[in-house]
């Protein structure tokens, strides 16, 4: 009785194993998918004549529509983008890190368990939501603060993305501190160390991989955003020169313009090279906060 | 002759580079209680667990030689979980699983096909018997397995470990968590169980091999340094110098 | 000559006490402080979103299809869009997602090929939105001919989502204790015997919480449907459903805020406060009931 069922339980069992192993290989499946479809698409304007791969980085001129004069630089782009996500950084770290030893050295209980539950809804909303904040809110405030004639520009949209990484940095950087031993915290009170200097002297350096990491990702966060930049930061493809100039991003860039792409087309084979770009830019920062993640888990 | 109820050829085991079990040969013969001796890190529970062949379940381990249950070598079994309710297995953790302590010791049975209620009821009461711990806990069966104290989940391990009526029963320092008391219970039983089953006892209580082993082997740093009678392992003149040593906690 | 006792010891203020406690005042105001600049704005910026919006939001707003030009009317169509678009795509990502997570936690050995996975997964979650627009354009629009459609929309959302489900679930798996397998297989369970009665039951709780996320994630999203299945507009039965076939090209919450907000001139100044307040109103419910999901459940621990 036993041994018939147990030969259909073990074919059961490996049935369900060969099930669980096709869902796991999937995922790698998938990155080199990304890979390859974005390749699939956007490669061919490579070998295109006419197209040069160094100009298409380090050219400030963007005309992809012109008639007469096709050009394809995008540095005017990647500097929008870095400018933004530069500027959002300045803005993210400080508070961004504050707030983690604020909620993990400074606060217990049920205050510490409202803020990390706010600011967990804060990181739930939709980029959409934020460039439509960006517009209607931001846009109006900075005219007024700032004096300046248009509120879409870098500082616009760099406030929004400072509010967007936060979270991520906020919970990543509190688990780094709260993965520093408690010893360490009493030795240093116990030798008469204010918090302040239990922080600054110890905490700190002891959770820097940890806190690297939060930023690292709140980076990637940034570099990615598409919606709330596309609304925020105007729509002028320069260099800026101040946070007050409208730039355009990477990633607005496809948003914007690959509706009006006819498939195939040179101008569609760029938007698809700039996504490749993309994808390996946030590839390789989120691989390096991954792997410093990983090393302080090690420990 | 009588065939061995478990025969272990040449055993070699290494985790990774490092070899642990270093070529032991020895047999076990059907319902004796064979005692295995030594220090800490002397491959004890590594050789247990090569007999369930649980050992498969740690990555990057080296095993070569061979291990015989009655007569067939474990390694190439098709069905290895028979192999596995064929020997019951005490942890020396004790470990409780988060299911009622019904569902603990009925899991096993279950597993293997047994639907009946009162088939289940009558697995769970005896080995709950058997594992002293049926008055403890008769009357609240429902409760949670994990929410007993550590001595009533080591128990409640060896019921488990009863629930598949194993032929051999490998027992790794059951004792740890328990008072000497129910040690005293258990090892009772110990001795009433081993005219049904065969049973491997390893145990860093010298003393308890003596009481119960009717051979003892002395196991130390992957080799067998003496394995014979009890008599014989405990007596002023064992075949080792080492062994007198050890049985004597001049070292270990 | 005997040596000056000591002098005595006195516990009581002096002036370097006190400047370190007031120290410690400026540290704590100065890290709460930090703290409020974040959340009082978040409080005020949300409060003025609803405060526009809420006067436009009843139950008509819900259940009728925009008119005028979509200046007038309500967001029925987007609505339900927005739910065909997140049922499909989390009935892909979950049952895959979830079973390869157990296939990485529980069967997967530490050989480097599973460590490539894992890092595959880990990375896929960082992929920009956009990049996914791409990718599902080329793969299922384009390459696997599905049109622009809600199944190529819900593909692409569902590539995008499993990352996430994959890495939540596996680490709900992995916090189930070792011993507990090891005691399965000590009895002779199998590994699928050993996760279905101990390992999925402890940590059902974090996976549905870490699904329900995702959940909202995917309704917010606009980028990966935008040039894989969104429209600007279409016109479907009110009421119904089932008004929206796999094959269909549907309108979506996220994109209809997108639409009112940058292509339709003249719009009332309320309406995409409201369609913004909607959207807002339902991914933050549906992020609270997970949280609160997670602390519930987190007090029934059973070890």
């Amino acid at each position: 009785m036993i041994s018939s069922r147990s030969k259909l339980s073990l074919y059961g069992e490996k049935a369900i194993e060969w099930l669980i192993r096709i869902c796991g290989v999937s995922a790698i499946i998938f990155v080199f998918a990304i890979f390859f479809f974005l390749f699939r698409e956007g490669a061919p304007i490579l070998r295109e004549p006419g197209f040069n791969l160094w100009r298409f980085l380090t050219s400030t001129e963007w005309y992809p529509t012109s008639m007469s004069n096709v050009r394809y630089g995008t540095f005017a782009l990647i500097a929008g983008t870095l400018s933004v996500t530069g500027v959002a950084m300045l803005i993210a770290v400080p508070f961004g890190l504050g707030a983690a030893v604020f909620v993990s050295e400074f606060c217990t209980g049920k205050l510490r368990e409202s803020l990390k539950v706010i600011i967990e809804l804060l990181a739930a909303i939709p980029s959409i939501v934020w460039g439509f904040i960006g517009l209607t809110v931001m846009n109006p405030l900075i005219q007024t603060v700032f004096h300046v004639q248009v509120g879409l520009n870098v500082l616009n949209a760099a406030l929004l993305l400072a509010l967007m990484s936060i979270p991520v940095m906020v919970s990543i950087g509190e688990d780094a501190l709260k993965a520093v031993p408690d010893s360490y915290r009493e030795a240093a009170l116990a030798l008469g160390a204010t918090r302040w200097q239990v922080i600054y002297r110890i905490l700190l350096p002891a959770a820097k991989n940890g806190l690297l990491a939060a930023v690292l990702l709140g980076v990637g966060r940034a570099v990615g955003e598409t919606m709330a930049v596309l609304m925020a930061t105007g729509h002028a493809v320069n260099v800026p020169h101040s946070i007050f100039d409208s730039v355009r991003t990477l990633t607005a860039t496809i948003a914007a313009e690959l509706g009006e792409a006819s498939q195939g087309s040179p101008h569609y084979r760029v938007l698809f090279l700039i996504g490749i770009l993309l994808f390996t830019l946030t590839f390789i920062v989120n691989l390096v906060a991954d792997l410093v993640v990983r090393g302080i888990n090690r420990k | 002759m009588v065939t061995p109820k478990v025969q272990v050829e040449n055993l070699r085991l290494s985790y990774g580079p490092k070899e642990v079990i270093h070529g032991i040969s020895f047999h076990i013969e059907p319902n004796e209680i064979l005692g295995i001796i030594g220090p800490a890190q002397s491959g004890k529970t590594s050789l247990l667990r090569c007999i369930n062949r649980t050992i498969e379940f740690t990555t990057n381990t080296r095993q070569t030689g061979t291990i015989r249950v009655d007569g067939e070598d474990v390694s190439q079994m098709r069905d290895v979980y028979a192999l596995r309710r064929k020997v019951g297995m005490v942890a020396p953790l004790p470990v409780g699983l988060p299911l009622s302590i019904y569902d603990n010791v009925a899991f096993a049975p279950r597993n293997a096909g047994v639907r009946q209620r009162a088939a289940l009821d009558e697995i769970v009461e005896r080995c709950l018997r058997q594992a002293a711990l049926w008055d403890e806990v008769k009357d609240r069966l429902d409760s949670l397995g994990t929410k007993l104290s550590g001595g009533q989940q080591q128990r409640l391990t060896i019921a488990r470990a009863l629930s598949h009526s194993p032929q051999i029963l490998c027992l790794d320092e059951f004792s740890i968590a328990i008072d000497p008391v129910t040690t005293m219970r258990i090892e009772d039983v110990l001795k009433e169980l081993k005219k049904e089953m065969t049973i491997i006892l390893v145990t860093n209580l010298v003393q308890q091999a003596r009481r119960l082993a009717a051979r003892t082997m002395f196991l130390w740093n992957g080799e067998i340094v003496e394995i014979g009678p009890t008599s014989e392992v405990f007596s002023d003149n064992p075949k080792d110098r080492r062994t007198y040593d050890y049985v004597n906690g001049i070292f270990g | 000559m005997h040596p000056q006792s000591p002098p005595p010891v006195t516990f009581g203020e002096t002036p370097f006490t006190r400047s370190k406690r007031r120290r410690e005042k400026i540290a704590f105001a100065v890290f709460a402080g930090m703290v409020a600049c974040i959340v009082i704005p978040l409080f005020l910026i949300v409060g003025y979103l609803v405060k526009e919006g809420a006067p436009l939001i009843s139950w008509d707003f819900l259940t009728t299809n925009p008119v005028g030009g979509m200046r007038k009317g309500g967001i029925w169509s987007a609505l339900l869009g927005t739910f065909w678009l997140v049922g499909t795509s989390l009935c892909i990502s979950a049952p895959i997602g979830v079973l390869a997570a157990v296939y990485l936690n529980e069967y997967a050995k530490d050989n480097w090929f599973n460590r490539v996975i894992n890092l595959a997964v880990v990375n896929l979650a960082g992929v920009p939105s956009i990049v996914h627009a791409l990718f599902g354009l080329g793969a299922f629009v384009l390459f696997a001919h599905m049109g622009r459609s809600i199944i190529a929309a819900s593909l692409t959302l569902a590539i995008m989502t499993m990352p996430v489900i994959i890495a939540s679930t596996k680490e709900s798996l992995a916090a189930v204790p070792r011993q507990f397998r090891e005691a399965c297989w000590n009895v002779g369970a199998t590994r699928w015997q050993t996760i279905w009665h101990i390992v999925l039951p402890n940590s059902i709780s974090g996976i549905l919480t870490g699904v329900i996320l995702q959940v909202s994630r995917t309704a917010g999203e606009t980028a990966p449907i935008m040039f894989t299945g969104a429209v600007f507009y279409r016109k479907i039965e009110e009421g119904n459903f089932f008004a929206y076939g796999l094959a269909d090209q549907c309108m979506a919450l996220s994109m209809h805020l997108f639409t009112v907000t940058t292509q339709v001139t003249n719009a009332p100044h309320a309406l995409p406060f409201a369609i913004a307040t909607v959207l807002l109103g339902f991914v933050l419910m549906v992020n609270l009931t997970a949280i609160l999901l997670r602390s519930w459940l987190r007090g029934r621990k059973k070890w």
